[in-house]
């Protein structure tokens, strides 16, 4: 086993009755690395997060998290992680100073260590002014921040990010990639699940693109474009838009030149989206 | 002591929750009981009954019974099934290094503490009101502890079985709201017919009703109903076993 891999799974597999969910994952993420999971909506990103996380079994294969076997250590694992779901979940009966101070006694973070390490991280992300407020009282953004603390007061080795932008306004998106970065220039793993591209690729040093429950790409954003190309042609057809890619410019002007209908033709950089689409012939978000 | 610092690790929450929201929680908890009381103890009258003793003597300790049936089932069922359906924080603790057992333990504090305000604030007004015939004893206690510990592993086995919040409505018409009236907490069970008193005693709230009857009232029933304390804590076990099994296998 390789040390400088965080996250080693292989093989893994779960079924949902009829339905294969993931279907014999294999990824490596490495160390300090942030790392995008990327796919369309139901190609198993949420469900591999949940059977890491150890809120779903598998059915098969193994899943090592900072060199600690799931299957035969779970409390020991769970103590290297840190998760933050897709959903805000915050207990909304009490105020963010009791939800971080529940997460901190889940781990059994001694007093004295908890209240610091809450008003270290709340100082960092900006939150000691609504320590005492109602979960509620505060926006989409500002209570993901709050699950970010509860999930790093136990200083994890490797934090799970499911789709943490989903549903918040561009301000508040932003916003959360600065957080984003500030914890991984701080040497933490970030595992991050999204469908957005831009965040994968604003954020992502390696990305994993899942489809069907299996890892269809895998490398840095920058050269998976460089596979498919790197320079994109958009241009329609029958009243249908098409896309081709080149590995130059000059490659890509040459091809248009020779169509015929000039109109609506875009020469434009390949982005992972291209990427997705090349691979798996449908759109980012299309897919149930 | 891990054990135990976990426990309270998950309780902690729930003891927040009732601290900001008491003085609500307070008055829900004793309403019922009163009304119960004033309709079916000085309401309807009836006279001593075959044990001795007045029917407000007698149905008191049934409502202490009942009273730790509805607060304790409520109270952990209602918080943990918006806790895991829709706050989602559940499953927050479910990725914490905790035990299973203590997280079965932990989550069921808040329905025990709850049935015990309960039943002691009715058990206080009863003692007001029947001096002579109740009796505060560390049995009537023990009882009553075993109760609410019971009808809250219960209530914590329907939130995580609940696939919907109206799912948890049906469980309580079905299950909870013929217990709370057939199960001899306002009438002796013996005094109906044999088969009917067979499937009452495969209830627990029966078994509840027996022993708190007779620890609060000792001189009327002087045999004290062991077997049924022992199918109450069984009972207990069954619940806490359910609930580790549905919680190790993410059945929930």
């Amino acid at each position: 086993m390789m040390d400088d891999d965080i996250i080693i799974i292989s093989d893994l597999v779960k079924k949902f009755g009829e339905k294969t969910a993931i279907n014999g994952l294999n990824l490596r993420v490495h160390r300090g690395e942030l790392f995008g999971f990327l796919g369309p909506n139901g190609a198993g990103k949420t469900t591999t997060v949940r059977c890491i996380s150890t809120l779903t079994n598998f059915d098969s294969g193994s899943v090592f998290v900072d060199g600690i076997d799931l299957k035969k250590n779970q409390t020991a694992a769970k103590n290297r992680m840190g998760v933050i779901q897709q959903q805000i979940s915050l207990d909304k009966d009490l105020t963010i100073r009791e939800n971080m101070i529940s997460h901190a006694m889940y781990h059994l973070i001694p007093k004295k260590e908890r209240d610091a390490k809450i008003k270290e991280l709340s100082d960092y992300f900006g939150l000691e002014e609504y320590l005492d407020k109602p979960v509620d009282s505060l926006s989409g953004g500002w209570k993901k921040r709050a699950a970010i603390v509860c999930a790093m007061l136990h200083e994890p080795a490797v934090l799970f990010l499911d789709e943490p932008t989903s549903g918040l306004d561009i301000n508040a998106r932003r916003l959360l990639w600065d957080v984003v970065k500030s914890l991984h220039a701080k040497g933490t793993t970030v595992f991050l699940t999204t469908h957005y591209i831009e965040e994968a690729e604003a954020l992502c040093d390696r990305v994993g693109i899942i489809n069907h429950g299996k890892i269809i790409a895998l490398d840095e954003p920058k050269k998976l474009c460089e596979n498919v190309g790197n320079v994109a042609v958009e241009y329609m057809v029958n009243g249908k838009t098409s896309y081709r890619y080149f590995k130059t410019d000059s490659e890509a002007k040459e091809f248009v030149s020779g169509l015929s209908d000039m109109t609506n033709v875009l020469i434009r950089a390949t982005n992972l989206e291209d990427v997705f689409v090349e691979l798996t012939g449908s759109s980012v978000g299309s897919q149930k | 002591m891990t054990f135990l610092k976990e426990v309270y690790a998950v309780a902690w929450g729930d003891m927040r929750f009732l601290r900001h929201n008491f003085l609500s929680i307070l008055i829900m908890s004793i309403m019922s009981p009163i009304l119960y009381l004033v309709a079916f103890g000085y309401g309807l009258r009836t006279g001593s009954t075959d044990i001795g003793v007045s029917y407000v003597a007698f149905v008191i300790p049934g409502i202490v019974a009942l009273s730790s049936l509805s607060s304790a089932f409520s109270s952990t069922s209602t918080r943990m099934n918006v806790q895991r359906l829709y706050y989602k924080s559940f499953d927050e603790m479910m990725m914490c290094p905790l035990s299973l057992s203590a997280i079965v333990v932990g989550k069921c504090m808040l329905g025990l503490v709850r049935g015990l305000i309960s039943c002691g604030l009715l058990y206080a007004i009863g003692l007001c009101l029947e001096p002579g015939d109740l009796v505060l004893s560390p049995l009537f206690i023990l009882c009553v502890v075993c109760s609410c510990m019971v009808f809250s592993l219960l209530g914590m086995s329907a939130a995580l079985l609940a696939k919907s919040h109206q799912s948890m409505g049906t469980f309580s018409s079905l299950i909870i709201l013929p217990m709370t009236f057939l199960c001899g907490t306002f009438f002796s069970v013996s005094s109906l017919d044999p088969v009917f008193q067979g499937i009452l005693y495969c209830l627990p709230l029966t078994h509840a009703s027996q022993c708190i009857r007779a620890a609060a009232l000792p001189e009327a029933i002087p045999e004290f109903p062991w077997i049924s304390l022992v199918v109450l804590l069984a009972f207990g076990v069954a619940f806490f076993l359910l609930n580790h099994y549905l919680l190790k296998t993410r059945k929930v």
